[in-house]
């Protein structure tokens, strides 16, 4: 009881006070109107200015992007084709990856390895057993030594990898002007871009390069090309090939088959791996949707529960109402 | 409902020995045809681009030989 009497005369001081102090700050401020808001305009431009400014020196020191090579040097971006393959529920097309391999065996196979891919991969994706070893044989592989220690050559088998052009880099290199032809095995994973990026190079190359292009001897101009000069000329021209399914050869066409097969170079797996991916996104959201249930069920009991707590009350002051939740 | 339910119980989880093998029988079933469904509607999508939608062009030839 005390302590409430004290409470109730402070409260009554500080309403007082309170009271005091408004009225004095409001007299002040119609005092000198005039002189205060021009100042306070004054400082809030000043402040304004400074942070806008301060930020703009920021922003253009230290916030543009940077960019360590010229757009040429970068090379084009290349366009985004609706490849079919990249759908989520789409395998290779495997008439396109044997055409595919048709166009690297009779055109890139000159001057690019494709050294990670084994003839039995052949096998049951785009050739049938007879035709890869008949593939296989045509090329010849060293042998383990014999009793002499002599090594020997023997046809290739399934389980041969597929021979490269050149014996080592150093030989591509001598035989390319210094160019080394990139090993092809993983080059759409290895490339910006992807499948766009090798197909917009391959179809890519302009019947002359453009005015005030600077094109070094030995090299020649493609602007998806990193730098516009790459050591590879146009090597697909319509009719260059002739696919034994009646598919007409033309530029885009073979650039297109050959782009399959090297996604399907790089990733193998693509097919069964898609496959795999969206059977365990269907068990996967039967089993999650079911934890869900499972977990509501369990806490049913805690979520609906209604607590309800009576504070203890002075006595004398007896209320029913302040029973509270 | 509650006649249903407690058919099952009875026929079904009373015995454990019975439960048990119904949860066995039940995985292995539910695995064969969620595999089985599951294949077909994929080679349904990817129809005429596997291999095996193929393959009869370039095993014909052999046959022949």
């Amino acid at each position: 009881m005390l302590a409430r009497s004290g409470l109730r005369t402070a409260r009554a001081f500080g309403s007082a006070r309170t009271s005091a102090t408004r009225n004095a700050t409001r007299n002040a401020s119609t005092q000198s109107e005039g002189a205060a808001s021009w100042k306070n305009t004054a400082t809030l431009s000043a402040s304004t200015a400074l942070a806008i400014g301060s930020c703009t020196f920021y922003y253009f020191q230290f916030g543009r992007s940077v960019h360590a090579m010229t757009p040429a040097e970068e090379g084009l971006h290349a366009t985004a084709y609706p490849w079919e393959h990249e759908k989520f529920f789409k395998t290779f097309d495997h008439a396109a990856l044997r055409r595919g391999f048709q166009v690297y065996r009779e055109v890139c196979a000159s001057c690019h390895s494709l050294q990670r891919i084994p003839w039995r991969a052949l096998v049951g994706t785009m050739m049938t057993v007879d035709e890869a070893k008949a593939l296989a044989e045509e090329n010849e592989y060293d042998t383990e030594p014999n009793d002499e220690g002599e090594i020997e050559k023997r046809p290739g088998k399934l389980s041969d990898y597929i021979p490269s052009p050149y014996k080592n880099d150093e030989a591509g290199r001598a035989a390319n002007n210094g160019a080394l032809p990139p090993d092809l095995s993983l080059i759409t994973k290895a490339r910006h871009g992807g499948c766009n990026y090798i197909f917009s190079l391959l179809t890519g190359y302009p019947e002359e390069p453009p005015a005030g292009a600077v094109v070094q001897s030995g090299l020649n101009f493609n602007p998806y090309f990193p730098g516009t000069g790459i050591a590879m000329a146009r090597v697909l021209y319509d009719g260059l090939v002739e696919y034994e399914d009646g598919t007409p050869a033309t530029t885009s066409q073979m650039a297109k088959d050959v782009v399959e097969f090297l996604n399907w170079s790089a990733e193998p797996e693509m097919d069964e791996r898609k496959r795999m991916g969206w059977k365990v996104m269907a068990i996967g959201s039967v089993l999650f949707a079911m934890s869900v249930w499972v977990k509501r069920y369990k806490w049913s009991t805690i979520k609906t529960r209604h607590l309800q707590y009576n504070p203890p009350v002075a006595p004398g002051k007896m209320n029913p109402r302040q029973s509270r939740r | 409902m509650s006649g249903v339910l407690g058919g099952i119980y009875n026929t079904v989880i009373r015995s454990n020995g019975v439960f048990l093998s119904a949860i066995f029988v039940g995985a292995f079933a539910t695995n064969l045809a969620f595999d089985t469904g599951s294949n077909a509607l994929w080679d349904s999508i990817n129809r005429g681009r596997q291999w095996k939608d193929i393959k009869h062009r370039y095993m014909e030839s052999e046959d022949e030989e």
